[in-house]
């Protein structure tokens, strides 16, 4: 079912090089509950890999998987070519920030940093440098010999990131590491995080079901629904080109219409416009962004659509707003412009036809 | 939010109670262990301090004592290697047995412990399920004497029954522990070996402690194992003080010994207690 857009074009280009992580046909079920259903993934060198999807789509468990704390079914998955899923959690060079950060109590800062170099039995002069370079990487030093508990959740962030980077991974795995933080604070760690993942250039899947922080810091991301991919592609793709009516609704907001193509025009309600697409029921989403509020009533122009709709409801949002459109034969349409005061209640709309999308429909499932 | 006469009327009861059956004797006690008894078997209401040399003049009461301490450290930690290993398999490998297994701990505790002292007095006796059991397979000729009316069979029978006091605690502090904790260990390359040592043995330090005490104090009151299983090597400091109390008819010196272990006790679990803080990290 996954659409997938493979590999990300800014990481595949560089180089033709295997894959760092491929996830082949993975499949898991508790019991009689299918959580994931063969799910293929590939995930490139150095890419910002985001999987995002409702609680109980399974993200969790495939990160899980993935570190090895849960075993697939069915399905491998390999790393640099080798079979990871074998490997006892130990011995696979993945570290996971957790998401409630799962620093260990009875350590100071600085030990539970370095506790994968001294588990490991590196010599004690290379884990004190190793350490205070990592606290010194996520500005914690002065807070080197305090406990966990005596930190804030900012900062209990900060020390489980480079307690997991300090082993070098090949790959390091985020379990909604952001969604205990407050808004402020969790969208300067998305930047932080984001600038961190470049600055060392590991490999990073980052689990969320925030989709705007999946936007913000992704390379792609891999859109998860009840137990399938839905889609995998980058950001500005997933939102300009959803494939399926789900994706487009899950990712920003969208105005879905249901209409009917028959000889190279779609047709919904009054609406109609030139297609490429073959005769029968179709499936379109139109961003509430891409229409406009006409100036004029203008002539005809075939690469616009043009209808006239009055003003319903007006929620503002700071610096745009978002209007509810009933149009003349009933149909009612989010549109987004820019902030005005005092909108009239008759309004000429207009929008391309290149922004109206073809979705299909989503599988149903469950 | 209460008025007055109702916050008094519901904590006078328990203070009274208090009062009646827990400060008014242990100052009787404390009166006792000052007094002494004439030749003619009258308690004399004089201030001395004559029990508490002799106490520590004559030596059987010190060996006494030291030889309970003794058997109670043994029954300590002969305990917490039975029951940390049980408490452990109970929080991390149990799974669906886990209450049938808690159960199967709990219930020995229902059973009279004079039944469980007696069950051993048939184990370990002459003609005990043991010896006849070694000499029937012809591993010994004679039963073996050593068995029963030793220290060994006190610290037998003091573990097995105090066991379970051991594991309860220990048992609590394992569930205790965020199971997160274990992955974040073996997520960062620790063994499991590694992880229990570096992890889940230092956070369950506050349950041995609390087990470790329950099984030492405890045993070092305990005079009934003693009494049945004990014979004149296996005496414990509590057999002596019952023995004041009754036959020998001399309470104050029983007072003393009492205060003394008292004394020794509330030093031993305000301890423990400030190892347990020290160990606690929630």
């Amino acid at each position: 079912m996954a659409t997938t857009t493979e590999p990300a074009a800014a990481h595949s280009a560089k180089s033709g090089v295997q894959p760092l992580l491929v996830i082949r046909n993975v499949a898991k079920s508790f019991g009689k509950n299918p959580v994931l259903r063969d799910i293929s993934l590939q995930i490139a060198e150095g890419e910002f890999l985001t999987i995002l999807g409702e609680s109980g789509s399974g993200k969790t468990t495939l990160l899980r998987i993935i570190a090895g704390f849960e075993s697939a079914n069915s399905g491998e998955i390999l790393m640099e070519g080798e079979r990871l899923d074998l490997l006892p959690p130990y011995r696979r060079r993945v570290n996971t920030v957790f998401q409630h950060y799962a620093l260990f109590p009875h350590l100071t800062v600085e030990d539970n940093v370095g506790y994968g170099l001294r588990v490991a039995k590196l010599p004690k002069d290379e884990i004190a440098a190793r350490v205070s370079e990592a606290l010194a990487m996520v500005k914690m030093t002065s807070f080197a010999s305090s406990k966990p508990a005596k930190i804030s959740g900012g900062q209990q962030q900060r020390i489980a990131l480079a307690r997991a980077l300090i082993n070098r991974p090949r790959l390091l795995l985020l379990d909604e590491p952001l969604s205990a933080l407050d808004a402020n604070l969790r969208r300067q760690m998305q930047v932080e995080l984001k600038s961190l993942q470049r600055e060392v250039g590991i490999s990073f899947v980052f689990v969320t079901h925030d989709q705007e922080e999946a936007m913000v810091m992704s390379d792609r991301i891999a859109l998860l629904r009840m137990g399938e991919l839905e889609q995998v592609a980058s950001p500005r793709e997933i939102y300009s080109r959803p494939a399926t009516a789900y994706t487009a609704q899950f990712i920003g907001h969208t105005n879905l219409l249901r209409g009917e193509v028959r000889a190279g025009m779609a047709r919904c309600n009054s609406l109609s416009w030139k297609v490429g697409l073959p005769d029968g029921p179709a499936l379109f989403s139109l961003r509430p962004e891409n229409i406009r509020l006409a100036t004029s009533a203008g002539g005809s122009d075939i690469n616009v659509v043009r209808f006239h709709g009055k003003i319903q409801h007006q929620a503002f949002h700071g610096a745009t707003e978002l209007l509810q459109i009933v149009c003349d034969d009933g149909l009612t349409l989010s549109v987004r412009t820019a902030t005005r005061e005092n909108r009239q209640g008759d309004s000429q709309l207009e929008f391309s036809p290149a922004d109206a999308v073809p979705v299909r429909k989503s599988a149903e499932r469950g | 939010m209460f008025s007055r006469a109702y916050r008094a009327a519901i904590t006078l009861p328990p203070l009274l109670w208090v009062a009646v059956f827990l400060l008014v004797p242990y100052a009787l006690l404390l009166c006792y262990s000052f007094w002494s008894v004439s030749p003619s078997q009258t308690i004399v209401h004089a201030w001395t301090l004559d029990n508490y040399r002799e106490l520590f003049r004559v030596n059987v009461y010190l060996q006494t004592l030291f030889r309970s301490m003794w058997i109670a450290a043994r029954v300590m930690i002969f305990s917490l290697l039975l029951g940390y290993p049980l408490a452990y398999y109970l929080s991390f490998y149990a799974g669906a047995r886990k209450d049938l297994f808690y159960q199967l701990v709990i219930i020995p505790l229902w059973v009279s412990y004079l039944v469980r002292a007696y069950a051993w007095k048939t184990i370990l006796g002459s003609d005990g399920v043991l010896n006849t059991l070694l000499q029937y397979v012809h591993l010994t000729k004679h039963p073996l004497e050593f068995l029963l009316y030793s220290p060994f069979a006190v610290v037998l029978t003091l573990t097995h029954i105090y066991t379970p006091f051991a594991v309860l605690p220990i048992y609590a502090a394992l569930e205790h522990i965020p199971r997160n904790l274990v992955e974040a260990s073996h997520d960062l390359g620790a063994s499991p070996l590694q992880t229990f040592w570096r992890v889940i043995f230092p956070l369950s330090i506050p349950g041995v402690l609390a087990g470790a005490t329950f099984a030492f104090v405890l045993s070092l009151g305990d005079f009934l194992a003693p009494l049945l299983l004990g014979g004149p090597s296996g005496i414990m400091i509590s057999n002596i003080v019952v023995s004041l109390f009754g036959a020998a008819y001399n309470w104050p010196l029983g007072a003393a010994i009492s205060l003394c272990m008292l004394l020794l006790v509330v030093s031993l679990l305000f301890l423990s207690e400030k190892l347990e803080k020290k160990w606690s990290f929630r």
